[in-house]
């Protein structure tokens, strides 16, 4: 008897018995369905969040830690040059951060509500390097960037009351009026230019007062050398005192909590692996009645020689594949429910292979479990005891 | 001739309160090519004295020779092995598997012999023609006749050829014309040198076995028509 005379007798015994064969598969289809949609979705989310980030998590940031007052701390005047001849670092970027500055709609606004909205300096570059974008109007450029024009992020443009640039748009900013150009979109990846207003260097030096230090430094950097670009930004940004400088890397800390995944993730899964085992008794229920049923059969296969291993193995072989057809159908459902959560709601869909092996992995364990019980009981009924059937 | 079967004193008590002694110091040997009734009342152990003989049951005591070994020490695994190349069985109910067609019936019976499946199903379709069902191989049993059910059954039981048949009461379920079909391939597997040993209340296939083996409360009562040694 061999293994390939195993699987096909089952398959063939399950054939005889196919509504049973798919109740009782169901069980755990519908828990390993749950598991992989849940994982699925999840993923795909993920997946979609890395997107947007601009896929790999090759932005890094450079600042000098805060003051004593809590604002940012000034760079030293080199430090974007200095950063930009490190060979892999594509692109860099400075805001500069204004004190005491506010921004309020208009004169008349008592200078107390500032809404938390803050005024950086900015370059014209700074779009691109974080992978940003303009709502509506237009980023500050080479002209625009002399001139009192302000680009407002996504929250401050709303708590201003700002939701579409008019050539007449003006906010009240450190005691003048500033005409807005444009309003961004969010930026994930850099939330404190949401809650900012931005100028340009040469108007923030020249109105401002800022000095023309940056605050902070924005890069991205060739992916496979994000660590070595890391090892030697302190020394490039400021030599006198490397361990002044703080650096972070935004891309990687978003990942890290999209990964992290959410409590519910854990519940969900959990129910799924409860689905999956009241399936996997609903196997050894259906495997139990099967062995009281084929009684006469096991009597004759003893009669034709069959060992007990051979009867035994008969019915976990069974049960294991009923399992696994519930698993293989579970991996499936819950693929596709994958797919038409991401394809409504726009993302990628992404099913982890993990999901798909621990799906299988799991039911096959339960088929196994299940079996066992009903298996050792075929094989140790007596061949004459079987034979006396009814 | 050679005995292929042969029990001594053999004995089979069920435990119980009180203990059902169903077998009681039974001689029996069979030798190649014997063909034999084993007849009595309901309760006189015939199909116990089967069970023992193929076994399919251990004796109580005494001792079971198939062949030269003897069997009653055996494991299970060694036992089983003496059923699937040396004993063939065929029952009343037939126990032909209902999912599977005739030649897959036939060849489950060489499935542990460790005879490959290309082998298994030519031999299959061999031992269907000599029953006469050549022309019916791929049909399950619900599409057989009784008659038919039963000439495949017996078609598994010979395939690999085995030195002794069992039969337990193979004509209960059927009418008396395929009933007749069914004595004559019993009886004719003998003209091979098989020996057959048939269980029976009925009195046609009684008489078309040499050999009667009458049984009274577990003991054999008369033995007649048995082949000198």
């Amino acid at each position: 008897m061999r293994a390939a005379d195993l699987l096909f007798g089952g398959l063939l015994a399950l054939r005889a018995r196919k509504l049973r064969a798919a109740l009782s598969a169901l069980g755990i289809a519908i828990g390993i369905a749950a598991g992989v949609a849940v994982l699925g979705i999840a993923a795909s989310s993920k997946a979609n969040l890395l997107s947007e980030l601009g896929a790999e998590a090759n932005l890094l940031t450079v600042s000098a830690g805060q003051n004593d007052d809590g604002s940012p701390a000034a760079l030293l005047l080199t430090a974007e040059s200095m950063i930009g001849r490190i060979p892999p670092v594509e692109s860099v970027t400075a805001t500069g951060y204004v004190s005491g500055a506010t921004v309020l709609r208009t004169a008349l606004v008592p200078a107390i509500d500032t809404g938390g909205i803050s005024v950086l300096a900015a370059e014209p570059s700074l779009l691109g390097t974080l992978g940003g974008n303009v709502a509506d109007g237009t980023f500050l450029n080479a002209a625009t960037q002399r001139y009192p024009a302000v680009v407002l992020g996504a929250v401050a443009a709303q708590t201003l009351g700002i939701d579409s640039v008019r050539p007449w748009t003006q906010v009240y900013l450190d005691g003048r009026y500033f005409t807005v150009i444009g309003i961004l979109r969010p930026v994930p990846l850099a939330p404190e230019i949401d809650e900012a207003a931005l100028v340009g260097f040469p108007v923030a030096d020249e109105l401002l007062g800022l000095g023309g230090h940056p605050t902070e430094l924005y890069l991205r950097v060739l992916p496979d050398q994000v660590r070595a670009v890391s090892n030697v930004l302190g020394f490039t940004a400021d030599p006198p005192c490397p361990e002044c400088v703080r650096l972070s890397t935004p891309s990687s800390i978003l990942a890290a909590r999209a990964a992290a995944g959410s409590a519910l993730t854990g519940l969900f899964l959990a129910l799924g692996g409860i689905a999956a085992g009241v399936g996997g008794v609903g196997i050894a229920n259906v495997m139990v009645i099967s062995v009281l049923e084929r009684r006469g059969e096991i009597g004759l296969r003893r009669a034709l020689g069959a060992t007990r291993r051979h009867v035994g193995s008969q019915f976990l072989v069974e049960s294991v594949l009923l399992s696994a057809f519930g698993g293989a159908s579970g991996v499936l459902l819950g693929a596709g429910a994958t797919v038409g959560y991401a394809v409504a709601s726009g993302q990628p869909a992404v099913v982890p292979a993990v999901a798909v092996l621990a799906g299988l992995g799991v039911a096959v364990g339960a088929g196994t479990l299940a079996g066992v019980y009903p298996a050792v009981k075929a094989a140790r009924l007596a061949p004459a005891e079987a034979l006396r059937v009814p | 001739m050679t005995a292929l079967l042969k029990i001594r004193e053999a004995g089979k008590t069920y435990p119980g309160a009180p203990p059902v002694r169903a077998l009681a110091e039974v001689n029996l040997t069979v030798r190649a090519g014997e063909r034999v009734a084993v007849i009595g009342p309901s309760g006189s152990g015939k199909t116990t004295l089967l069970h023992v003989a193929g076994t399919l049951e251990r004796p109580t005591s005494g001792s079971v020779k198939i062949g030269d070994e003897e069997v009653s020490g055996l494991s299970d695994v060694a036992l089983s092995r003496v059923r699937a190349r040396r004993l063939g069985f065929v029952f009343q109910q037939f126990h032909l598997l209902d999912h599977l067609d005739a030649a897959q019936n036939v060849a489950l019976g060489l499935l542990y012999r460790g005879v490959g499946a290309g082998d298994r199903r030519a031999a299959a379709i061999g031992a269907l023609d000599r029953v006469g069902l050549g022309h019916r191989l791929g049909h399950r049993p619900a599409q057989l006749s009784g008659g038919e059910r039963q000439r495949v059954a017996i078609a598994r039981a010979v395939a690999g050829r085995p030195d002794v048949v069992f039969a337990d009461e193979p004509t209960g379920n059927l009418d008396s014309a395929a009933g007749a079909e069914i004595i004559a391939l019993l009886a004719g597997l003998a003209d091979d040198g098989t020996a057959v040993v048939v269980v029976t209340h009925d009195r046609a296939v009684a008489a078309a076995m040499g050999r009667h083996v009458v049984m009274r409360d577990g003991r054999v009562v008369a033995d007649g028509g048995q082949v000198p040694a």
